[in-house]
């Protein structure tokens, strides 16, 4: 079974929070954290609860564009979407990629949670595609020759004093960096950098 | 199949040339069948017929190189003319190893013997073992799994015919089973692999100022054909493996 999605919910009226938490642990899809009523501490909330959603209501936030950035660069990867219930300027609705309107249905409701969700997914997958830190750890390195070598991951292992859990996280982080999977590949990526 | 999937895929009715838009890859199967080019504003059902070839068998092999999620069912396989497999899948098979292995060889050696010895003789031995390793993957087939499937085919053939089935057990076991799917699978996977690592090395890593035009043209090269061999991957292990498994069980 899937983990479940856990959803922060920002929103001053107390019994709209109560009803969307209600519909949304119907689906059973959904872990909804203790809600916020303001939006003062709400990064703070994010760094220590790491929720897998945020819906908010824009109206609490006082300048929307400043808050909104804090927000994502707390939590990058996290999909944002808007309450909407009440007169929302549109510039400040335009900031979300995502809304819910509390008039929908139940079904919208899951839906657009879905697809946000999923946009989510999307982006973590570009974080991934970023070209951070792909140059080979010494550990990293030395995993590579004996690779190159021939030698499987056992022996590895056994040669330097690791585990062999540890020993294919590094093969895995070594093709993700080179984006070479076979041995031969490996083997010549080694050699052309004069590693053996 | 679910009711969209079978709503996008391509029908007899079709014009080849609106396939073929579609998905170009395909002009690169006309051959394998022995469809000549100049067909013209025909339907695929109209240029099968001028050609000989059963057109149920056409569209499944373009269906599958087309729709990345669409695999036929065994009830679809059992209601195909799939008399032309092995030729298709021989045809296949020589267009890579006569055709394509040696084109990229050459070009390879051409940018090898210009980027200085050491880099040079990386490259060329690399290719030398890839190019060892899918030849004899191929031989392997064409060894042991082509013949089963003739046999099997014949024995059909006779069966329809009334003809009385000789020796099919004993010929059977003389030459080998089909090897295991999963065997198989594995080792296009690395194959596949082998030729992906081929263009990272020959566009990340080797030294970038000796011939970018042909260097950039044989990725490209490589690159087609790594696409052409994992949808031959998929037609051998999701269709001629589960075919002649079925075969097998008709005809014991």
């Amino acid at each position: 079974m899937k983990p479940l999605i856990s959803v922060l919910i920002a929103e001053p009226s107390e019994i709209i929070c109560e009803g969307l938490k209600a519909l949304l642990q119907t689906s059973g899809k959904y872990n909804i954290l203790a809600p916020l009523h303001d939006a003062t501490s709400v990064t703070e909330r994010l760094a220590a609860a790491r929720p897998d959603l945020l819906i908010i209501n824009p109206s609490l936030l006082t300048s929307p564009r400043q808050q909104l950035a804090a927000i994502v660069q707390t939590r990058p990867t996290m999909p944002v979407m808007a309450l909407v219930y009440q007169y929302i300027e549109s510039s400040t609705l335009a900031l979300f990629q995502h809304s819910i309107d509390i008039r929908c249905t139940y079904s919208t409701l899951i839906s657009q949670m879905q697809s946000a969700m999923e946009s989510g997914e999307r982006r973590t997958e570009n974080e991934d595609r970023k070209a951070e830190n792909y140059e080979l750890s010494e550990r990293e390195t030395d995993v590579l020759v004996l690779v190159a070598k021939g030698l499987s991951s056992k022996e590895i292992a056994d040669k330097l004093n690791i585990s062999v859990h540890t020993v294919n996280s590094h093969r895995k982080n070594i093709t993700h960096k080179t984006g070479i999977k076979s041995v031969a590949g490996l083997a010549v990526y080694a050699m052309i950098h004069n590693l053996m | 199949m679910k009711a969209e999937m079978s709503e996008r895929l391509f029908t007899s009715r079709m014009k080849l040339a609106d396939i073929i838009a579609e998905n170009h890859n395909i002009i690169l199967l006309l051959p394998r069948f022995g469809i000549p080019l100049g067909f013209g504003d025909k339907s695929v059902r109209e240029v099968c017929m001028a050609n000989d070839v059963p057109v149920d068998f056409m569209l499944l092999i373009c269906n599958v190189y087309t729709f990345d999620d669409y695999l036929p069912d065994m009830e679809s396989l059992a209601t195909t003319d799939m008399r032309p497999l092995l030729r298709y899948l021989e045809e296949s098979h020589n267009y890579y190893t006569n055709e394509r292995l040696p084109h990229i060889e050459v070009h390879l050696h051409h940018i090898a013997d210009r980027i200085g010895q050491r880099y040079g003789e990386i490259l060329k031995q690399f290719y030398a073992d890839f190019r060892r390793e899918i030849t004899e993957h191929f031989r392997d087939e064409e060894r042991y799994d082509f013949p089963k499937l003739r046999r099997l085919q014949e024995g059909e053939r006779r069966a329809e015919s009334g003809e009385r089935r000789t020796e099919n057990g004993e010929r059977k076991t003389e030459n080998g089973k089909l090897r295991t799917e999963s065997g198989k699978n594995e080792s296009h996977n690395g194959l596949v692999d082998k030729l992906n690592d081929l263009t990272q090395i020959v566009y990340k890593y080797l030294p970038g100022n000796v011939l970018p035009e042909e260097t950039m043209e044989v990725v490209f090269d490589i690159l087609q054909l790594s696409a052409d061999i994992q949808k031959h991957a998929l037609i051998e292990d999701k269709i001629l493996t589960p075919y002649v498994d079925w075969l097998e069980r008709r005809q014991k």
